[in-house]
This record gives structure tokens, sequence and C-alpha cells, in this order.
């Protein structure tokens, strides 16, 4: 059993509040990834997690024990530093035994361990290196190893793969997610790559300025952002938002958006509760459309807007295409060679995947 | 063509015009020492009749042999040999304890951040600026009231009270530069203060080390103002020594003894200097250069 | 168990400032302490030993009207003003050419840094020799033929200050020298390549360019030897011993002498303190901001 609950946890130095009251829970397995840009106060937390800040107010249990007074080697936790923090002078046996020597354990054990985890993260051959001797990827395993044979609680991991290169980061983000499914322990991961939430989480939880934006599976995040900012930063490339007037009827909504030069766009059939749509019927409302909403309009999909491609830049797989809505610049993900720039064309909206935001407090309107 | 070979002439005579000034400048520096090393040689005859920058015709250690063990310091005439072991035992345990209570000052300065420390900094900062005169008096005193006055074990403690400055800004500057993670990846595996000193942040601060060490060796080997100030007599360090002895004004002066003398007192710091030059150069430019 | 490791992590969390607790202590005595103890003293009538009754700023008045202080303080002037232009100039001089993808760089720094590594006790005793007038230089180009060459500043009171500024050029010129040439190579290459491209020769690169980036080290050293020039005592001592007569006095060896030669240990506190009110009012500043800056980058 190696749950987590963070409880109305806050921060500050001084009058300056890193962490506002926030509360996450966690069940054992569960691989949480706490995804903000710098500065939202993901790696505070982390770190008090991890004992390495004292906390201010609320509450941390680990495994339903409260840890807040505890220090970090009382926690039952491992970590994985950005950096690796390898210490320099040892050799890679060296520091993964440096844990265990200090909880005393004894030689044979240490071996064992060493062994089984150096055969796990295929780093047998390295055990008598420096780090210095090591590449990126090779140091980011001695990292983990020193964190496994801990055989810990809690694994906690501070933006363990942007140190590495885009193609070796692919390979480790695999690495760790293998790990996660042979371990089953649980693990706490911040990031601000928005890709490795969405590819390693069971639970994403978007930070901002030191409050939890939301906190869900990650599909979930992608599809049914909470708020304005949370469907911006997760999705590459991010979630159009366009303004809009939202007409009413019956039990479905339009939104109207307006296109220079042209008819307004019509999406049409957005379903909303009743509470919503009385509130906002003929009101200025946000429309949210990920890029691979769009589609080129056939004849069983209607078209919901035409409009002239700006820019197209061909991806390989897909090709994305710029073009003017409502005042704003909008990217749609087309399949190649579809799109060619200052081409007219008419799109139609997937209107299950849309969402609408409130134009003032810019959350989710349900 | 022409243009090009006129272009890579002047190129040449830049570069004959450069080298020469560097070599000038250098014969310049290195003029006193060979002055110093060459009078030494010499009888005094040959000094007297007029020889001064040439080659000793002939060559003795009678001189230095007379520095060691002969010359007369005041009334005592010892040579500077006690003295030399005056300044041994004076800068082996002062080197010691200044760069050891440095490294532990700069690892908590860095890596245990309090409230206040970097005032606790700063106040250590301005204790490298101090123009000592400023304390001499009380130092005096004090050293007078614990009953340390002219004794080895009291330029020690002098030593390691200033010396803490400098060492303190070594140690910092240089764990400043090692990541925080360091710190907290042994804090997790269970490393407490003094292990995290000792495992971690030691065996990385090599260089650092020999840096203020090398550093504090030449300070103090080479200090005359509290040498001169806090010890008298046979307690004195061998900067002392060496200017009571070129100081003598009866008899015929004897410079070759002088100038083996002052290259007695001179090797110690100038062989740090040749073995550990790269090391010397940084810790003179640490106080000016950021780090 | 909650209740001892509690303890003992309130222990740990205490343990750096206990560690760091006895240097401080340390530091605050013998530097803040002493510093006002020897402005107590400064304002007693304190000979031979210190007494302790007030005389306000009767020695403050008696320092200013002693002759030799004023000597001391006119020599600390020219001695400092030439020490620092001359040493600063040649060390940039010499950083400037050694940065010229010079063959035996290594060599020759080290020539030009050894003077640092020595005593300035032994750097006094080994240029009395040289300015010797009777057997050194001098003698050297009488002997050649030029028998009216006439160098005996080092005997001459209207001209001993220079043999010190000599010296101490001599002994700390490298040192700006290896200040100068870390700045030099902390220095983009391509803005250098940058205004090559745009036709602008070496001369005009240096005076342009690279010397105005190299303000830093420029203050650092200016400041530093500064202090340098302000505590130089044993250079004096052993050089000259503050002659012929008074002529090379400077403040720091009127500090020493009047505090333990001549028993006026209340005015040798004064001149301690404006000594130190000199270095403060260069220091403070410096390391003021040099720590804003460290903290700001």
């Amino acid at each position: 059993m190696s749950t987590l609950e963070i409880d109305r946890v806050r921060k500050s130095y001084g009058h300056f509040e890193v962490l506002k009251e926030v509360s996450i829970s966690i069940g054992t397995g569960d691989f949480l990834v706490l995804l903000g840009p710098s500065g939202c106060g993901k790696s505070t937390l982390l770190n008090m997690i991890a004992g390495l800040e004292t906390i201010s107010g609320g509450e941390i249990r680990i495994a339903g024990k409260t840890v807040n007074e505890l220090s970090p080697k009382d926690r039952d936790i491992a970590m994985v530093f950005q950096s690796y923090a390898l210490y320099p002078t040892m050799t890679v046996r060296q520091n993964i035994e440096f844990g265990m020597k200090i909880r005393k354990v004894t030689q044979a054990d240490r071996a064992k361990a060493v062994k089984t985890a150096s055969d796990l993260l295929q780093i047998d051959h390295l055990l008598d290196r420096k780090p210095s001797q090591l590449s990126g990827g090779q140091r980011q395993r001695v990292a983990m190893g020193r964190a496994i044979v801990r055989e810990p609680k809690l694994f906690l991991f501070d933006e363990p793969l942007s140190n590495l290169d885009a193609k070796l980061r692919v390979d480790m983000r695999t690495e760790i997610k293998r790990l996660h499914a042979r371990l089953g322990t649980t693990i706490v991961y911040v990031t601000h790559d928005q890709i490795e939430a969405m590819t390693l989480a069971t639970r994403v939880a978007v930070m901002k300025d030191g409050v939890v934006q939301q906190l869900d599976e990650p599909q979930a995040v992608y599809d049914r952002p909470a708020n304005v900012y949370v469907a911006r930063f997760v999705g590459s490339p991010a979630m159009n938002i366009v303004p809009a007037v939202l007409e009413v009827q019956g039990s479905t909504a339009t939104a109207v958006i307006d296109i220079a030069r042209r008819p307004a766009a019509r999406i049409a059939g957005i379903t909303l509760s009743s509470e919503a749509l009385q509130r906002y019927a003929g009101k200025k409302v946000l429309v949210g459309i990920r890029p691979e909403n769009f589609s080129i309009a056939t004849g069983a999909a209607p078209p919901s807007l035409t409009i002239d491609f700006d820019v197209v830049e061909p991806t390989g797989p897909d090709t994305l295409a710029v073009f003017q809505l409502g005042g704003v610049e909008v990217t749609a993900r087309l399949p190649p060679k579809q799109a060619h720039a200052g081409q007219e064309a008419a799109l139609s909206v997937d209107t299950s995947k849309t969402v609408l935001f409130d134009i003032e407090s810019e959350t989710r309107i349900d | 063509m022409a243009e090009a070979l006129s272009q890579s002439g002047k190129a040449r005579l830049g570069r004959i015009v450069i080298y020469t000034c560097l070599l000038i400048v250098a014969l310049l520096y290195l003029m006193p020492l060979w002055v110093m090393v060459s009078t030494s040689l010499k009888p005094l005859d040959e000094i007297y009749g007029g020889s001064f920058i040439g080659l000793p015709k002939v060559v003795t250690l009678d001189a230095w042999r007379a520095a060691w063990s002969q010359a007369c310091i005041g009334t005592e005439c010892t040579g500077l040999k006690p003295y030399f072991v005056n300044s041994l035992l004076m800068v082996i345990p002062a080197v010691a304890l200044s760069t050891g209570i440095g490294a532990i000052n700069g690892y908590i300065l860095t890596k245990w951040k309090f409230p206040g420390a970097n005032f606790v900094f700063g106040l250590m900062l301005f204790g490298c600026f101090l123009p000592y005169q400023a304390i001499l008096i009380p130092m005096a005193r004090t050293l007078g009231l614990l009953g340390l006055a002219g004794s080895i074990p009291g330029l020690v403690a002098v030593h390691v009270s200033y010396g803490i400055c400098f060492t303190t800004l070594f140690f910092r500057n240089y764990f400043v530069s090692l990541p925080d993670e360091l710190t907290k990846a042994a804090m997790v595996d269970g490393a407490g203060f003094f292990r995290i000193f000792w495992s971690v942040i030691l065996p990385t601060s090599i260089p650092i080390i020999v840096v203020s060490c090398i550093w504090q060796f030449t300070q103090i080997w080479n200090d005359f103002l509290f040498g001169v100030s806090f010890t008298s007599g046979s307690s004195s360090p061998i900067t002392v020594a060496l200017n009571n002895i070129v100081n003598v004004t009866t008899g015929r002066k004897q410079y070759n003894v002088d100038m083996a003398a002052a290259m007695i007192a001179a090797i110690p710091t100038l062989v740090v200097y040749i073995v550990a030059g790269r090391y010397f150069v940084r810790g003179l430019t640490a106080g000016a250069v950021k780090g | 168990m909650s209740a001892s490791t509690r303890m003992s992590s309130r222990l740990a969390a205490w343990l750096p400032r206990i560690v760091v607790a006895p240097s401080l202590l340390v530091v605050i005595v013998t530097v803040y302490l002493f510093i006002l103890w020897t402005g107590l003293i400064s304002v007693t009538s304190s000979k031979f030993v210190p007494t302790y009754d007030f005389v306000g700023l009767e020695q403050y008045v008696r320092l200013w009207a002693t002759p030799r202080w004023h000597t001391a303080v006119a020599n600390l002037f020219i001695f400092s003003a030439l020490f620092l232009a001359l040493s600063t100039g040649l060390g940039l001089l010499m950083a400037i050419l050694l940065d010229q993808n010079i063959r035996a760089e290594g060599a020759l720094r080290a020539i030009y840094l050894y003077p640092m590594a020595l005593s300035f006790i032994v750097t006094g005793t080994a240029w009395k020799w040289i300015m010797n007038p009777g057997l050194g230089i001098q003698r050297v180009v009488n002997d050649l033929g030029w028998t009216d060459f006439r160098f005996d500043w080092i005997t001459d009171p209207q001209m001993a200050i220079y043999t010190v500024v000599v010296a101490g050029v001599w002994q700390s010129s490298g040192f700006a020298m290896a200040i100068f040439l870390a700045g030099l190579r902390g220095i983009d290459n391509s803005v250098i390549k940058a205004a090559q491209i745009e036709g602008a020769t070496l001369p005009l690169i240096y005076r342009q360019i690279i010397i105005p980036m190299l303000r830093p080290a420029m203050l650092s050293v200016i400041v530093l030897l500064s202090y340098i020039a302000i505590k130089s005592f044993d250079l004096v001592l052993a050089l000259t011993n503050g002659g012929p007569g008074t002529a090379t006095e400077l403040p720091s060896t009127f500090m020493f002498s009047a505090t333990f030669r001549r028993n006026q240990m209340g005015v040798g506190a004064a001149s301690a303190v404006m000594m130190l009110m000199t270095v403060a009012a260069i220091i403070i500043p410096y390391l003021y901001s040099e720590l804003r800056e460290k903290n700001n980058g």
C-alpha cells in the first residue's frame, strides 16, 4: 500500500506564496505527473514530498502516515534528479550502494540489489566507471538504479529527461513507462513537457502559479480541459481558442464565429446542460477546437466554415494549415496534400469534441 | 601578390616586436632573482670588487652556510635555521586549520543556507580586506591576556582567525557551483550533515583545497606584520629574522649572506609556486573574478 | 518515537548554524570588536599601555599636527597613484601581448607572476641591493663607461619613495596581468571576428571594443591594488626602513612605529582608524556591488 495524499498544502517564502492550498490524492501504483511551466510550484511540491523543503501548511501523507516532520531518509522515498546528481567521485557501483551503506545493508544484500538493478537497467557493464565517463542516457539509468535499490514506497522524478537530446528522451520515456509497469511502484513525476505527461501518467495535475488547475486522467485533461490555460498548455499544436456568440436551438447550441470577408462560421450541434444553455444564450463565449478536429468538408461531414489558408506546414504524417477565424490565428491538422497556401477551403468541425469556455472566468462550460 | 607578401611581412614584423617586448619584460622580471642568486654565490671580495650583474668568478656556498647557521640575528648568532623551523611550526597548523574550517564554512554557507547566511558571509568577506593595523593593538593585548604573546601558537591563532575569511571565500565560491541536487540526493539516500560533507562534497573539492592550502601557505609564510608585532627574539618567524639580518649596521655589510638569507626565506614559496602555479593564480584571482 | 525523531530533526536543522558559530564568533571578535577597541583607544590618552580615560579627539588633533604623518599621507598618495598607474598599465600591456597566441605563454606568464609568490621582505631586500648606489645598477653603468650616471634614489630623500614604487610594481604588476588575462579569455571571440569582418584594425579593436569590455577586471585590479598600496608595510620596512629620515614613511609604518617604538599608542590607534576608513571607503562599495551583481546574475 503506497498511497499519497497532499492535503491543503501551502508553501510560502516570507510573503510570497509559492503553493496555495494544493490538494492531490493518488492510489497505489498510480503515476502522477505534475505538469506546468517553470515557476508554477511543481518542483517545490515535489521537494516537499521528498522532505527537502519544509511545509508551511497542510499535510502530506505517504501510505496513510503523516510525514510533515520526517526527514527525507525516514519517508521511504527515492528520487531521480534533473541533473542526475550522481556523486562525481564515486563509481557507478558506489553511487548505487551509497544509500544502502548508510542504512547498514549487509555486503551480500548490497551486491544482490546492485545486480538486480543493473540487470534491469542494463548497466552492469558500467558499474566500475565514474559518472564523468558515462553518456547522458547512461547517467540517467544509473540515477534510476540508485532509486530502485531503495525499494521505496514512492518514486519521485524531477524533470529527469530534460537534459537529454530529443531522440534519447523518447527512448528513456519508454524505459520509465516499462519500469513503472514492471515495478508497480507509485510515482510522482515533475515535468514541463506535456507529451511526457500524456504518455506516462495515470493522473495529471496541471499547475499554474501554485494552484492545481486540473487533476484528472491524461485523456480527460486533453479532451475536457478545465479552463483555457489547461487547454492551451496540453496538446501540440495547442487547442484553438476562438471568440464566438452562442445561439441556442432547443437542447443544442450553435457557436457563431466571425470570419473576415466571408459568411460567419456556424458550428452547430453543441450539447450543453440546460442551465448552461439558458445562461449563455446569445452571449459571447470562447470556443475550443483541437487542430485535429477540423476536416475538409465532404458529403458526410457538411461544412461549418469556409476560409482561406494563410500558411501550410507539411510535417510528414499530416499537414498543419493556418488560417484566420474570429480574429485569431487558428491551426488545423489535416491529412497530407489536402491544403495549399492561398487556397479556399470548406472545413467541418467535430462538434462532439468542441469545448466552450466562459469569456470572463475562462473556465469550461458544461 | 606583392601586397599579400608585404602584408605577411608586416605581420611577421609585428610578431617580432611582440616577442621582443615580452622577452625584455621577462628579463627585467628575472633580473632581481638572478642578482640574488648570483650574489649569494660570490665571495664578499668579489662583490666589493664591483661584480654585480655578472656570473660569479668563484662559486662558493659559504654565504648560504652562514645565512643558514651562523648569521647573527640581534645578539644570537644561530643563522636562519631556528627561524625557518619556527615558520614551519607556524605555517603547517595554521594552513591545516584555516583550510579545514574554511571548507566546512563554505559548505554551510552554500548547501545549508539559513536566514542571514549571506550576511554572515559578508561579515567574513570584509575580513579579507581588513588593514591589519586596525587590529594590531587589541590583538597584542588579547594574546597577552591569553598567555599566547610572543609564542608560535599565538601566531597560529592570529593567522587562523584572519585566514578563515579567505578560505571561506574560496570554498564558498567553489561550492556555489556544485549542484544543490547533489546534497539533496545524498539526503534522500539518508546521509546527514557530516556524512554529506565527508563522502560527497569533500572528495569533489580537491582543486579548491589545493588552492586554499597554497594561498594560505604563501600568505602566512610571507607574513611580516604579525610576526614583528607579536613575537620577539627566538620565537620570530623567518621574515622577521631575515629583516634583522639585513638591517645589521655594524661591520662590513655581507651582501652575499643577505642574498642567501633572502633566498632561503623565498625558496619554500617559490617551490610551491613552481610546482603548483596554476592553483596559485586561481587563489590570486579568486577575490577578483566573480564565482 | 515521533518525539525523538522530531528532536533529532530539529537538532539537524540547527547543526549548520552551530558548526559555523565559532568561526563567526572569531570573526566578530577579531575583526569587528577589535576595530571598535582600536577606535576606543584612539580617543584615550594611551601611551605605552592602554589607559581608558576619554580625551575626545585629542589624539586625532595630535596626529594631524605631526609633520611625520603629513609626510606619510603625502607619500601614500604619490606611491598609490604611481603604483596603481604603472601596475595597471604594465599588467594590461603584458596581458594583451600574451593574448596574441604566444608560443611560450605559460613560461612567460610564470615569469611575470613569480614575484607575487615572494615575501615583500624578500623583495625589499633584493631591490635594496640592486639600487645600492655603490655596488648596484649605478656601479654597473658607471663601469660600462657612463661615469656620471646616477641612480642613487634610495639615499635621496626626494627620490626614495620612487624606489618603493619600482619594487612594488615589480612585485604586483603580474597580478594585474593575471586578472586582465582572465578577463581577456572571457571575452567572446565572435565579437572580435565580427569587428574584423567590418574591417577594424587590431589596435582599433583593442581600444574600442576589448579594453572597454575589461571594465569589471579593471575595477577589480584597481580596488585590490589600492588595498595592497594602503597596507604596504613590509616592503617599505625592508627596502628603506621608512628613510632616509622619514622620507618613505607611509601610514602603515607610521602606525607601527608610533605604537610599538615611540609609545604613542593613542596616536597609533588614531592613524589605524584613518587607514581603516580609507580602505572601507574603497572596499565596501566594491564588495556591495560585487555581491549584488552576483545575486542578480
